[in-house]
């Protein structure tokens, strides 16, 4: 069992590379909604001891909405923008990828320093949580647009989403839940960000937001 | 030394071309083509070495001595790796990185020889080539880092032997993330899709073909005789970890073996028929990506 | 030791006689040469007899400076640092003697020589000097007749530059090394090193080591003054400067560890990362460089760290209990050490052939040089396989067992010791395959193709006072590289000494046989080569072999202009590394339909020195600026200023 937990969250942390690491946008977003599809895996496997019909009724609702609610609702969102298809990073991508690297390293020392109640199944939950936290603040931090701002929140929610895997056995589905409202509707309003963006400036460059500021 | 532990070599010296054979059959009937017969390869090096030779006016005598060094640099390569439960010819601890550095070598003089003739074709794909191999060191030794960490031997010959089925039950995730960054550095040292396209006829998209575009006759012959042992041996040390069943029985687990190498290049050939060539720009990043891999493969077996 | 004392006489009386015959013409030189040569065949012998463990001899005599002592001392690890001392700067000498032809026209050479001559005199000195007033004293000598080494040719501003960053940097590493021996001494009141304790803690010494001798030793990040000065020098000077004197900073650092005692395990993780940085660095600098002999600089800078990497993993390996892993990464630094100064002074002779030959440096103007000058074409091809640690030469050997070292501590060690070896085995891969990009491109780019410039075109091979001093590295590069196994055996007693583990000669056993089975690969590798040439000539023999244009495919005859650059050469790996490197690309866009004056240039420069130190010696300057006040020009204020000192210490002193 716990090699497939392993290969599960090997597998979340090389999409989250692919994350850092691609430069066309529908990748990215099929790399987040298998992130998705693959959380809701890791409940089920991490479940598998005692398997109740909610445990696994919600791990799919989870990883409906995450592996191809969001990921469709994304999509149409990229259409109706009307955008360049194509990533635009601040940084490039291999300086992304580099910086990857780095947050792995630490989340590694971290996974292996942080103490927690109970210990979890495979030593590399936390790491790998953590990794995918910090790789959604990296997308949102390097990225010009706001679609691929609103994947860098995805990619956080989702290593929260194994961090609490990680912390409590027994799915804390009622955290989880509440967090899948939160990103939801950031989802639903980003989304209608990104289109009135669109609408406004032609583009959507969340860097142009800068001339909103109070400086004269 | 044993006598049988001249076999893996003896025996890529005799198979190796049929590697290539067999990717471009792959590459033809996934198109709906009947394809090469799998001995083409053979053929045309035995069409090279019949004919006569035109070296440039400006090239010296690294252009001639080039070709000649990288085979053998190839050949002494071959000598360190085993096959199946066949020993290499040699081994002793850190044999593996002497491989990396003797294939740096073949790569180092087919690249002065390019440089040699002056023409800024060659020029450019000795450039890519070697950046690109350059990039493809970190990966090549982290992984086989992993593979020492795992099985406590600092040489190829027992470490590849020591990678069994026990091995694969409690470490099969970094095993194949192994795997994975030696797949792409194999693409990579080979020159393949998705780095490089063997096939396409831009000479300003091309690496490894381009920058051997002034060889002819036998120097050409050996040049395409070393990439293809060069493939092999690569192959080898994938099938090593890849293929982890040992019967006990030598020659089982031989045929065993060559059926990988077969597999691998069906693998090779699917992903040449199914992909694109990668922007060349973005080779650098496929090869970090590499890197993460095996960073990765090396962190799950050292905890 | 009487022969070291005569030695270092031998080159005082060199020092002399250059300047007694300044007005003789050729004389100046062969007194300068002549003391150097006299003086290193001397002092070689009782070298090698102290490195393979030889009697430890010393002498101490009183100095007439308060703390200071005439106390010298020839054991294991002072002998093996004086064998790269009297080796190279004979060579270097007469390499030298015509080099320096060129300039008797326009310039005195009695200060070169004399120069030289302290150079050598005080190179050895640092590494026998036992007394920490005496070894300053050397040490800053050495510094001094280096910089004036360096700023020969000052009618160049560049030159001149060079030699300004050269003394700020050599002092300020200086300063570090006075607190280190101050500290070290003050428990006893002395400051000969046989009384020196670690009471004020080993990290603090360690540290303040590390930054005094790291400057020397060229450590990014305090490696900035030496790409800028090594270059500059007289090609002889940059190779004594590359392959011998980076060496005493190495030295320092390691006669610094035999003398605190056991080092906690943070600090050869600290040296590791240390060497990691300069390593990939240093490789990466190299092969972004457009001028020759700061490309070898740069290389200078990966082999320090390679060396570092050698001896933090043999920190390591100390402080996890591990003597195989300790032993093999100390031989493999020094060893690594002995071969860096063999190959990198063949290259710097080497490509002061080049710029001898057609008087540029820039490899953008070089090209086709392999036809016009086939002797140093050669040397050089020999030179950039060793520095690229290919096999069968003998750069492989060094790096060969520090990859060995760190690989069985992979596979033994655990928590942080196993994350910084697996680092510096990675980072060992991908610096080697950088520096292989660097070599290549330096010997393709400068020596294949055709001539990129007029005074290429025209370029000759020099005369053999230039040429036999390299080859003669060239040959003892290949000879090192058969012999490597003969030469860890050699250095087994050495490592016993710094490690304090007597079998060190069983540990390194399995080493020795590695480095042998190396060494028959690469004979294997030669001989195969051969039997492959053999069969190709015998397959053409009675066909029809032309000689034609290259290929150009279809275009009408490949001009020289057309060939790949340098900068184009690397331009893949640049691109890819440009927020590290900042390479400034400045580019002329082609543009109408006859575009008259499109242009790229790349520009390499050094991060460290334009964002690190620009800004930290800014400030300095802009904080020091405040007291110009004070500076009036007036000789009464400055009496005043002695004056009030004076009183304010005699107020201090007695209240």
């Amino acid at each position: 069992m716990n090699q497939v937990i392993d290969s599960i969250l090997i597998l979340l942390t090389l999409t989250g590379f692919v994350l850092l690491g691609s430069s066309r946008l529908a990748a990215c977003i099929k790399a987040v909604g298998i992130q998705g599809a693959l959380l809701g895996l890791l409940a089920l496997v991490v479940q598998s001891g005692d398997l109740s019909i909610t445990g696994v009724v919600l791990a799919l609702i989870g990883a409906t909405v995450k592996g191809i609610l969001l990921p469709v609702l994304l999509f149409r969102a990229m259409r109706e923008a009307d955008t360049t298809r194509e990533v635009e990073p601040l940084i490039s991508f291999n300086l992304s990828v580099l910086a990857g690297a780095l947050e792995l390293a630490m989340s590694l020392w971290i996974g292996r320093h942080l103490r927690l109640p109970a210990d979890p199944v495979s030593s590399f939950f936390v790491p790998a949580a953590i990794f995918t936290i910090l790789a959604g603040l990296l997308v949102i931090v390097s990225r010009r647009k706001a679609i691929t701002q609103v994947i860098g929140y995805l990619m956080l929610e989702n290593g929260v989403y194994v961090f609490g895997t990680a912390v409590a056995l027994r799915m804390p589905v009622l955290v989880e839940l509440g967090i899948l409202l939160d990103v939801f509707v950031g989802v639903f309003v980003m989304g209608i960000a990104v289109f009135h963006i669109s609408r406004q400036f032609d583009h959507i460059d969340s860097l142009r937001l800068a001339s909103l500021n109070d400086r004269v | 030394m044993k006598p049988q532990s001249a076999f893996p070599l003896l025996l890529a010296i005799a198979l190796a071309p049929m590697v290539q054979g067999i990717i471009n059959r792959t590459k033809a009937i996934v198109a709906g083509r009947a394809g090469q017969p799998l001995m083409q390869p053979y053929l045309d090096l035995a069409k090279l070495l019949r004919k006569g030779a035109v070296y440039s006016e400006t090239a010296s005598w690294v252009f001639r001595t080039a070709p000649a060094v990288g085979l053998s640099a190839i050949i002494c390569a071959g000598a360190l790796i085993p096959f199946a439960a066949f020993p290499s010819l040699t081994h002793f601890g850190g044999d593996l990185v002497l491989l990396g550095y003797l294939l740096a070598l073949g790569r180092f003089a087919i690249v002065l020889g390019a440089l040699d003739t002056g023409s800024s074709f060659e020029g450019m794909g000795a450039s890519r080539e070697i950046a690109f191999a350059a990039l493809a060191e970190a990966p090549l030794f982290l992984a086989l880092a992993a593979i020492v960490r795992e099985t406590g031997s600092l040489s190829l010959t027992p470490a590849l032997g020591a990678v069994s089925i026990n091995v694969w039950n409690h470490a099969a995730p970094s095993m194949c993330l192994t795997i994975g960054a030696l797949l792409i550095v194999f693409l990579t040292e080979n020159a393949r899709i998705p780095v490089d396209d063997p096939t396409t006829h831009l000479e300003l998209t091309m690496i490894h073909e381009v920058m051997v575009l002034d060889h002819s006759g036998p120097d050409f012959a050996i040049v395409q005789y070393s990439a293809a042992l060069k493939m092999w041996f690569l192959g080898a040390i994938i099938v090593a970890i890849a293929v982890p069943w040992h019967v006990g029985n030598a020659l089982a687990d031989a045929a065993c073996a060559l059926a990988g190498i077969a597999a691998l290049g069906i693998v090779t050939g699917l992903i040449e028929a199914s992909m694109a060539r990668l922007r060349l720009l973005r080779v650098p990043t496929l090869l970090l990506t590499a890197a993460m891999l095996s960073a990765l493969a090396f962190v799950m077996v050292a905890k | 030791m009487a022969g070291l004392l005569l030695s270092i006489a031998l080159f005082g009386a060199g020092a002399a006689g250059a300047l007694i015959f300044a007005n003789h013409g050729r004389w100046t030189t062969y007194a300068g040469v002549g003391g150097v040569v006299a003086g290193c065949a001397v002092g070689i012998v009782p070298a090698l007899r102290a490195a393979l463990g030889g009697p430890v001899e010393s002498i101490h005599a009183g100095w007439a400076v308060p703390y200071g002592s005439f106390f010298l001392r020839l054991d294991a690890l002072s002998g093996f640092f004086l064998l790269p001392v009297f080796a190279i700067c004979p060579l270097a000498a007469i390499y030298g003697a015509g080099y320096l032809e060129a300039f008797r026209p326009k310039k005195s050479l009695a200060p070169p020589w004399f120069l030289f001559n302290l150079l050598a005199a005080s190179m050895a000195m640092v590494i026998v000097a036992r007394n920490g007033l005496l070894f300053l004293a050397a040490w800053e000598m050495m510094a001094l007749s280096s910089l004036f080494l360096v700023t020969f040719e000052d009618e160049k501003e560049e030159v001149r530059r060079a030699g300004w960053i050269y003394l700020v940097a050599s002092h300020a590493g200086t300063a570090f090394l006075f607190a280190l021996f101050i500290l070290l001494g003050r428990a006893h009141g002395s400051l000969d090193f046989d009384r020196f304790d670690a009471s004020a803690g080993t990290g603090l010494l360690f540290a303040l080591a590390l930054i005094g001798f790291g400057t020397k030793a060229g450590f990014v990040p305090l490696h900035v003054w030496l790409p800028q000065a090594h270059p500059a020098a007289p090609s002889h000077v940059s190779a004594v400067m590359s392959a011998v004197m980076i060496n005493t900073g190495i030295y320092g650092l390691l006669r610094v560890f035999t003398l605190i005692g056991p080092l906690p395990a943070w600090c050869g993780w600290l040296l590791c990362v240390v060497g990691i940085l300069s390593a990939l660095t240093g490789a990466l600098h190299a092969l972004a460089q457009r001028d020759l002999k700061r490309l070898l600089a740069y290389s200078s800078v990966e082999n320090a760290g390679i060396i570092a990497l050698g001896i933090g993993v043999g920190l390591i390996g100390i402080a996890s209990k591990s003597p195989l892993v300790a032993c093999a990464g100390f031989a493999g630094g020094l060893l690594h050490l002995l071969n860096h100064s063999l190959f990198k002074s063949l290259l710097f002779l080497t490509a002061g052939a080049v710029v001898h030959g057609s008087h540029t440096r820039d490899l953008d103007r070089l090209g086709g040089l392999l036809k016009r000058m086939p002797v140093t074409g050669v040397l050089f091809a020999v030179g950039a396989v060793a520095v690229s640690a290919l096999p069968p030469l003998n750069g492989l050997i060094g790096e060969f067992l520090v990859y060995l070292a760190s690989l069985r501590g992979i596979a033994e060690f655990d928590g942080g010791g196993l994350t910084v070896l697996v680092s510096a085995f990675a980072a060992l891969a991908a610096a080697g395959g950088f520096a292989a990009v660097a070599f290549a491109k330096a010997f393709g780019i400068a020596f294949l193709g055709h001539p990129r410039s007029e005074s290429a075109e025209h370029a000759r091979d020099p005369g053999w006072t230039m040429l036999a001093p390299a080859t003669v590295l060239a040959a003892a590069c290949a000879l090192a590289g058969s012999f490597g196994a003969r030469l860890v055996a050699a250095i087994a007693p050495l490592i016993a000494s710094i490690t304090g583990m007597p079998d060190a000669k069983s540990y390194l056993s399995g080493a020795a046989n590695a480095v042998a089975h190396v060494a028959f690969v690469g004979g294997a590798l030669a001989g195969i080569s051969l039997v492959v040439m053999a069969a190709r000539s015998r397959l053409l023999a009675g066909r029809k072999v032309r000689s034609a244009l290259t290929w150009d495919c279809g275009y009408y005859r490949p001009a020289p202009r057309m060939q790949y650059t340098g900068s184009s050469f690397v331009q893949p790996l640049t691109a890819a590394f440009a927020a590290v490197l900042g390479t400034r690309i400045r580019v002329i866009e082609p543009r109408g339909l006859f575009p008259s004056d499109a242009s790229l240039t790349t520009e390499a420069r050094d991060p460290y020195q334009d964002r690190l130190f620009a800004s930290l010696f800014g400030a300095i300057g802009r904080g020091l600026s405040m007291l110009r006040p004070l500076q009036q020009g007036l000789v009464q204020l400055y009496v005043l200023y002695i004056a009030i000192t004076l009183i304010a210490l005699l107020l201090w002193q007695f209240a």
